[in-house]
């Protein structure tokens, strides 16, 4: 099978824009990301990480594969297995019909990964396009070249155990799209998360999530220096390392405005686009903030600017995405 | 942000390796670019590893001590925590913590070890030969 490796910032929309291109329908990472409506805001405090509560920038797992396989129409055929034997042997069977496969794996058993990168993350995306004796070959959407793996290490990662396991999960492309309805598709999409990022009635979710961290923030106790050292760098942590993307996955959606602005050839996605950038680069500017907070240690508890900075990030989206909203309503 | 501003500081959390970002050119276009790492998030990260450390060298210390089983040490060392071994091993907190004690650890069978062995990547002869001297 000849197979085209191409490295994206997310795993999930890196897979999906890989596979569909491979089959020939050409589709950029940011488009996948934004027609899959995988943009969002979440603070989750009953999900603990390591003690810290799930702050995610994005829809959970398997969102982007599942509502691009619906808007779509891929037939996207997925599997998960009761026993690793088995889960093998499906993998080598579609191999051996020429196919590339999705595969979610844990982080921790990739031999490939540095060790700096690996921990216990269940929710990993990547595709195996054949096989070499006792090696997958694996275009990992994540690494700029392909990788190898060993059928032993594949397997403990795809089986891997705890919080979102994978149990052998594996996917692989029903039928290639024929030329969607763009106008509709990209207004169906942005209309979605205008919905999810500023019309929940949920505390935790969208702007209402980033204002809730904001009020978090300023009422974190100047006692607890280390606490709280921990905290405002876990937050940096989410936004930029885990999950990856860069700015909270705020620059991919404004590169999917660019792309839908062309598409379309629509001024205001274009400008929408150029705001989601300034709002990108807001983001990365508050991790700043934050790391420069810490630095400073003992003398500064005054956590009054840090709230203030996301609340001035959440009030930005809130308007985008009404603007966003309304044109979503506006006929193609 | 732009693609002349973006960050190359070779963060060790890499290894080596480059992550991809959307980035704009001067005229305003987004294009892949190419990073080595940002201070800012590896300041977070090596914080985040510092603890981990911390937190495993204590452990050590008590294990070593005969206050504590080498499990605590091999669970920070694996970037564990009492409850994601719990998600990832199957066992009870509760359990977990028994098995913290030294005299507890000592009269775990092989099929309990076992479990410890999958869930921290370590030899089962390794953890019975810590049963020895725990």
């Amino acid at each position: 099978m000849t197979f085209i490796h191409h490295q994206s910032a997310h795993c999930e929309s890196g897979v999906m824009s890989s596979l569909l291109t491979n089959a020939g329908f050409a589709i950029s990472e940011p488009m996948v990301f934004g027609l899959s409506s995988a943009l969002a805001f979440a603070y989750l405090p009953i999900v603990k990480l390591n003690g810290m509560p799930l702050i995610a920038y994005r829809m959970p797992p398997k969102h982007i594969i599942n509502t691009l396989n619906k808007r779509l129409g891929l037939a996207i055929q997925s599997q998960r297995f009761g026993s690793a034997e088995a889960g093998q042997q499906a993998l080598d069977q579609a191999l051996a019909k020429q196919q590339a496969v999705g595969l979610q794996t844990s982080v921790f058993w990739l031999p490939y990964f540095p060790s700096e990168m690996r921990f216990h993350f269940n929710a990993h995306n990547l595709l195996v396009y054949g096989k070499a004796q006792d090696n997958y070959l694996i275009s990992d959407p994540v690494f700029e070249d392909v990788v190898q793996c060993d059928a032993a290490a594949l397997t403990k990662a795809r089986f891997a155990r705890g919080a979102l396991a994978p149990k052998g999960l594996m996917y692989t492309l029903g039928k290639t799209p024929a030329e969607p309805n763009w106008p509709q598709l990209i207004r169906q999409s942005i209309k979605a998360t205008s919905r999810i990022l500023d019309g929940l009635p949920l505390p935790w979710i969208g702007v209402r999530g980033i204002l809730h961290l904001a009020n978090k923030i300023a009422k974190l106790d100047p006692a607890a220096v280390k606490y709280n050292r921990l905290y405002l760098t876990h937050i940096v942590r989410m936004q930029e390392e885990i999950g990856t993307g860069g700015a909270g996955f705020r620059f991919m959606y404004a590169s999917f405005l660019q792309e839908a602005a062309d598409k379309l050839n629509e001024p205001l996605l274009h400008t929408a686009a150029n705001d989601m950038t300034a709002i990108g680069d807001g983001w990365r500017g508050f991790a700043s903030q934050l790391v420069q907070y810490c630095k400073a240690r003992q003398t500064n508890t005054d956590f009054a600017p840090l709230a203030a900075s996301l609340r001035t990030l959440a009030a930005q989206e809130r308007q985008l995405m009404q603007q966003l909203a309304i044109w979503s309503k506006t006929r193609s | 942000m732009k693609l002349n501003e973006m960050p190359q500081h070779d963060s060790s959390s890499y290894g080596g390796h480059k992550k991809l970002l959307y980035v704009t050119t001067d005229d305003g276009r987004y294009t892949p670019g190419q990073s080595s790492g940002w201070d800012t998030e590896a300041f977070a990260t090596n914080l985040a590893v510092q603890t981990l450390q911390q937190q495993a060298e204590q452990a050590y210390q008590q294990w070593q001590q005969g206050l504590l089983s080498p499990l605590p040490f091999l669970m920070y060392q694996a970037r564990l925590d009492e409850a994601g071994l719990s998600q990832i091993s199957g066992f009870w907190r509760w359990r977990i913590r028994r098995h913290f004690k030294p005299g507890r650890y000592r009269r775990l069978s092989v099929q309990i070890l076992q479990r410890y062995s999958d869930a921290l990547a370590v030899p089962l002869a390794q953890l019975q030969a810590y049963q020895q001297s725990a």
